[in-house]
């Protein structure tokens, strides 16, 4: 057993600990990916079983049905409360990625969160990224303060300093908790195998391809694998040099686009 | 320090606390010394840099018309790139035969501190970075400074830029010299100082030919010899209740195990209220209840009695009490643009508690930019 998993757990079961206690109105963003699925089995352990508070999906239309089908079976085994959140305006207007991906992720994404935010005055949003993502998700904070639209102000971030995280804001102020904000790639799937948590079957290879990382089915590609289980995918981790990120194409759109997409709330 | 010779018993089912295998590693020192320069070197002279961040670096470099930079690693932001300063701590992780790393690059411009304390307060060790020609400056002072009231005692010294003045051993005696007696004013005893060039690669991943005077260990090398950090299972036992859950009629006391350990059936009293129970059970979801919980666990009491503890009382064996007190004596950083007033009420924060705080008297006051 790794003990630099038990000390990765236990900061992330503090931090979701914390949000808890601090935000009386608080969610958690499930994307129905693998970083999603540990923060789930995380938030089960820091409650013992339970998951205090919903689950928001934003639906953009555009996921493959394996995954809404996984999402459906996991929240019913939880017992948990799924919110669907959907951009209907822009679905109905036609919105899609052939209009401009990063038109399409802000409106579908972006705004189909920042609408449900609102609908429903959640202070807290419990988010499962990583630092080792992309480079402007390295700079996060775990307590992560949004402005009245959700924008990120990353060039003037509060300290923070050791768990004492910073809750006290204005009014009206709306906080990303970023509880797995430490862990790699590897950890995720080291974690999963440790911990024997199951995860969308869209990650196993078939035909010698598997998706890395899940997103919606235009914008998502495969890489080639034959890593058919979860201590394959490990295995393969481990001499991969390619960016994990590289099959999602919102990333490759131009230079900075992640980090122009997250100014704006995006995930 | 009566209670350091006691030596943990091993847990049960394979829960022991093991030395941690990964060690965060921090990267601090004044403005244009070449932090972000050295992380993206060191990354880049032991094949960490996946081959299409190079490309894109690559990319950015050439729009730039300057030669490939290695601090756009870690400086990943446009206007970081743009301004050519580092604004936001960032972390990133990095692999040796040994073990795992976390490395936090900390912004060394003075406007940024908060942002340079943000990624130094997670740090297990730390590596301070000078310019060999520059010597010792305003930034060099306050992150030393501060490294030492952040209660990081593993530091590694890094003379950076001797490429400036063809590896002149001089150079690098001087400002080793004058780092040393700096460091030893705030009690810290560097683990090695090494001559660098963070640009051309000496020092870095391997020694090279340049630097031949020159026989300790390379920056790589001094990140191994750093000690593991250990769980304080020896200290005595104490928990700070982070929240209390009252699900199916019983109440959860969920927190973590800040030191020592405790049993099930062990006497144990909440401070400061001074109410005493005894652990009824220990709970840690999906296993059975545990037998003992231990120092950097994060678990959920029940207790024989029904009390009323709140968030920010602290746990202790009854046998093994902390003193409460309601004054103490603290050094204190102060980093807010208001000044700190002898008088005023303040919140003050400690592990889960937050109380009410006057300031009574400053007995001391020093500027950190001129230590």
């Amino acid at each position: 057993m790794s003990d630099h998993l038990d000390r990765l757990e236990a900061e992330s079961i503090y931090i979701l600990r914390e949000a808890y206690n601090r935000f009386p109105n608080l969610a958690m963003l499930y994307s129905i990916g693998k970083d999603s699925t540990v923060m789930i089995h995380l938030a089960r352990k820091a409650f013992f079983g339970k998951l205090p508070f919903p689950l928001v999906h934003i639906d953009t239309t555009y996921k493959y049905p394996e995954m809404i089908a996984f999402r459906d079976r996991m929240t019913k085994e939880w017992g948990a409360e799924l919110v669907v959140g959907r951009n209907e305006e822009a679905i109905a207007a036609g919105m899609g990625p052939d209009q401009g991906r990063l038109l399409c992720c802000a409106k579908l994404k972006t705004e189909g969160l920042t609408q449900m935010i609102d609908a429903k005055g959640y202070q807290g949003l419990l988010l499962g990224i990583r630092r080792d993502e992309e480079g402007s998700r390295a700079k996060e904070r775990v307590f992560s303060p949004r402005g009245q639209q959700s924008e990120w102000s990353y060039k003037d971030q509060p300290p923070e300093l050791w768990d004492q995280f910073n809750t006290n804001y204005p009014e009206g102020t709306h906080v990303r908790v970023h509880p797995i904000l430490g862990w790699t790639e590897l950890n995720i799937w080291e974690y999963l195998a440790r911990e024997k948590v199951e995860i969308c079957p869209l990650y196993f290879a078939r035909d010698g391809k598997r998706f890395r990382s899940l997103g919606c089915a235009p914008c998502t590609g495969t890489i080639d694998s034959t890593a058919a289980t979860v201590d394959e995918i490990i295995e393969e981790l481990k001499v991969i040099r390619a960016p994990e990120r590289a099959g999602r194409a919102q990333d490759q759109e131009n230079a900075y686009a992640m980090q122009k997409l997250r100014a704006k709330g995006y995930m | 320090m009566k209670h350091q010779g006691r030596i943990a018993p091993p847990g049960k089912n394979g829960r022991e606390m093991k030395t941690a295998e990964t060690l965060k590693i921090v990267i601090v020192g004044h403005v244009d010394h070449g932090k972000s320069t050295l992380i993206g070197r060191l990354f880049h002279d032991t094949g960490m840099i996946p081959e299409t961040r190079v490309a894109e670096i690559a990319g950015t470099c050439e729009r730039q018309g300057r030669p490939f930079e290695y601090a756009y690693l870690m400086d990943a932001l446009e206007e970081e790139r743009d301004q050519n300063v580092t604004i936001d701590t960032a972390q990133t992780f990095f692999k040796t035969d040994k073990r795992t790393y976390v490395i936090i690059d900390a912004p060394g411009h003075k406007e940024f501190l908060k942002n340079m304390i943000t990624g130094a307060a997670s740090a297990d060790a730390a590596i301070l970075l000078l310019d060999g020609v520059e010597g010792v400056q305003e930034q060099t002072r306050r992150h030393a400074y501060l490294l030492s009231l952040l209660g990081i005692r593993q530091v590694v010294v890094a003379i950076n830029k001797l490429d400036m003045v063809d590896y002149d051993r001089q150079v690098f005696q001087r400002t080793e010299n004058d780092i040393r007696a700096f460091l030893h004013t705030l009690d810290i005893t560097p683990a090695s100082v090494v001559p660098i060039s963070a640009r051309e690669g000496d020092n870095i991943a391997s020694p090279g030919d340049r630097m031949i005077w020159y026989g300790g260990p390379t920056i790589l090398q001094a990140l191994d010899n750093f000690a593991n950090v250990r769980a304080e299972t020896g200290l005595p036992f104490r928990f700070p209740v982070q929240d209390v859950y009252k699900w199916d009629n019983e109440r959860i006391y969920a927190g973590r195990v800040e030191t020592g350990q405790v049993k099930v059936g062990d006497p144990v009293t909440f401070l400061p209220s001074g109410r005493q129970t005894e652990v009824k059970s220990i709970r840690l979801w999906p296993n059975e209840d545990l037998a003992q919980a231990r120092a950097g666990e994060c678990v959920g009491f029940t207790f024989a009695d029904e009390l009323f503890a709140e968030r920010g009382e602290v746990l202790a064996r009854s046998d093994d009490l902390p003193t409460t007190v309601g004054e103490i004596k603290a050094s204190l950083f102060w980093l807010a643009r208001n000044s700190f007033v002898k008088g005023k009420n303040y919140r003050l924060k400690l592990a889960t508690a937050e109380v009410d705080a006057t300031c009574v008297a400053i007995e001391e006051r020093l500027d950190s930019s001129t230590l």
